[in-house]
């Protein structure tokens, strides 16, 4: 490893009522590398994601984005933290009250102060390497199908050309050659613009395409990582029973909701 | 025992509203500081102004034209009693641009407006398009809460002067072609009684309301969860803390203006 660590995460924990959600996340991501977290349903993975990016307070630990703390940033120290950020949200998020082209140009108008007309051939531009036409960015978001939203939120995502990419279960909800598709315009994206990616998801063909380490949250905290090429060699009862997708083994469901 | 239960009941009720209290009191003034400091959205301020103000004019003129319509009715009945007939114009006038202008339209508002402001704010928490709109370096409260609120501010005052002329022509329509009045008399009553203080403690009190509506709206909305229920609840709580918020302030206000 000679390349500088880009994230770390150092002993996270953040709890809401009596459930303890992260118990101690210990995490390094360095510059340029692609990091899944795999774990099921309930085990933290968007509560991890939302710490990092500053929108959710963990109640104790450390958060280093290259080399600098940033847990408890306030008002335009944090809006600064969250500059080289881009997101891909579960459900997309796109804003449906604007058309396509507007939800790509968001950040570069609102955040980087870009000209509406500059920052609508940079969304056209954008889209174009989503895969997606021109005639898309007039359109209106809910006229979009699953897989097409998650195009627009990629291409928002990656707009700005930011440094750091995160990925919130990118693949959810789509059929598996729309899961690939996605899932290769990731790695694609990723490597265009030499970003540093984290994502999480629990779909393991996803994790195995698009990462470089894996690593498994259960219970609040990561009990296993290493490169993906390792994964079915953990000799790791937990992560074996995951990514066989077994019913029986040590792991047993959440049945509450974080 | 029973007594202790009770008691801690009585504790944790007391503990979790003085906790809503506390935290409305931080969203108001977070929501106050980013109405000061720019970057100030023009765009959305006017769009929000149009659908706050514009929109409710049929509603608001419909229910204004019919109080005014009702208070003539009624006051005739009761003063004719006592011969009084005369006061019927300046019964109208005051009661609409000091109270009933005011109230009205800020109770049609927190329906339609409030409910709307909750339902599309709590919408975008529960699909994370808040969440998205941070990530997007731009502050949600500047986007969506400021505008808001400053739209509530400016508009409502000048949908109640509309409502205050509405509401004095539906006085003026049943007094005349139903009640017999003589139109250049009730005219005249009308402007002879009315003084500025009337009309504009009136359009104060709708500043305030339409503060408070816009405010309990995206309050509600910021704070919602769990799905489309979580946005249902929202709606509710919007509506009713606003109109009884309306309620309680127009309380004081006229506390404030009228008694001396």
């Amino acid at each position: 490893m000679t390349a500088p660590v880009k994230i770390s995460v150092r002993g996270l924990t953040k709890a809401f009522g009596s459930k303890k959600v992260l118990q101690g996340v210990d995490l390094d991501i360095v510059t340029g590398e692609s990091v899944v977290v795999i774990g099921g349903s309930g085990s933290g993975k968007s509560v991890l994601l939302k710490c990092i990016l500053g929108l959710i307070r963990p109640d104790s630990g450390s958060l280093l984005i290259d080399g600098r703390e940033t847990v408890g940033l306030r008002g335009a120290e944090r809006d600064r933290m969250r500059a080289p950020f881009g997101m891909l949200f579960q459900g997309a998020a796109l804003f449906d009250s604007l058309p396509v082209w507007e939800n790509v140009a968001f950040g570069l108008i609102q955040g980087h102060g870009v000209k509406r007309a500059e920052a609508r051939d940079i969304a056209i531009a954008t889209l174009a390497k989503v895969g997606l036409g021109a005639d898309i960015g007039a359109l209106n978001p809910s006229e979009l199908s699953g897989g097409m939203q998650k195009r627009v939120g990629l291409a928002r995502a990656i707009a700005a050309q930011p440094a750091i990419l995160f990925f919130d279960e990118p693949t959810t909800g789509l059929d598996p050659i729309m899961s690939d598709v996605i899932n290769e315009l990731i790695v694609d994206r990723v490597k265009d613009l030499g970003a540093t990616a984290l994502s999480i998801t629990h779909d393991m063909a996803s994790a195995r395409k698009i990462a470089d380490r894996i690593a498994m949250l259960y219970q609040g905290k990561i009990i296993w990582q290493g490169p993906v090429a390792e994964i079915d060699r953990s000799q790791n009862e937990y992560v074996d029973q995951f990514i066989h997708g077994r019913a029986d083994g040590p792991i047993r469901m959440q049945v509450r909701a974080s | 025992m029973i007594l202790l239960e009770v008691l801690r009941k009585i504790g944790a009720a007391v503990l979790a509203f003085l906790a809503s209290v506390g935290r409305l009191s931080l969203f108001t003034g977070t929501s106050l500081s980013h109405l000061l400091r720019p970057p100030f959205y023009g765009k959305s301020l006017l769009r929000q102004m149009i659908s706050i103000g514009y929109n409710s004019l049929p509603v608001v003129g419909l229910t204004a034209l019919f109080t005014g319509m009702v208070l003539a009715l009624q006051s005739y009945t009761g003063f004719s009693r006592f011969a009084a007939e005369s006061a019927v114009a300046s019964l109208v006038v005051l009661s609409v641009t000091r109270e009933l202008g005011p109230v009205i339209a800020g109770l049609m508002v927190a329906g339609r407006v409030g409910a709307a402001i909750a339902a599309e704010i709590g919408t975008m928490r529960v699909t994370d398009q808040i969440d998205a709109l941070e990530t997007l370096s731009t502050n949600p409260f500047k986007y969506l809460v400021a505008p808001r609120i400053l739209a509530g501010f400016i508009t409502l005052p000048l949908l109640v002067l509309i409502a205050d002329i509405i509401g004095v022509l539906g006085g003026y329509l049943v007094a005349v072609y139903k009640l017999g009045f003589n139109g250049s008399g009730y005219l005249h009553q009308t402007v002879e009684f009315v003084q500025r203080g009337d009309v504009v403690s009136g359009l104060v009190k709708a500043a305030v309301f339409g503060f408070i509506v816009a405010l309990m709206g995206c309050y509600h909305g910021y704070n919602s969860r769990g799905g489309a229920q979580g946005v249902g609840a929202a709606t509710t709580y919007a509506v009713v803390s606003s109109s009884i918020l309306i309620l309680l302030s127009d309380y004081m206000l006229t506390a404030v203006f009228f008694s001396r």
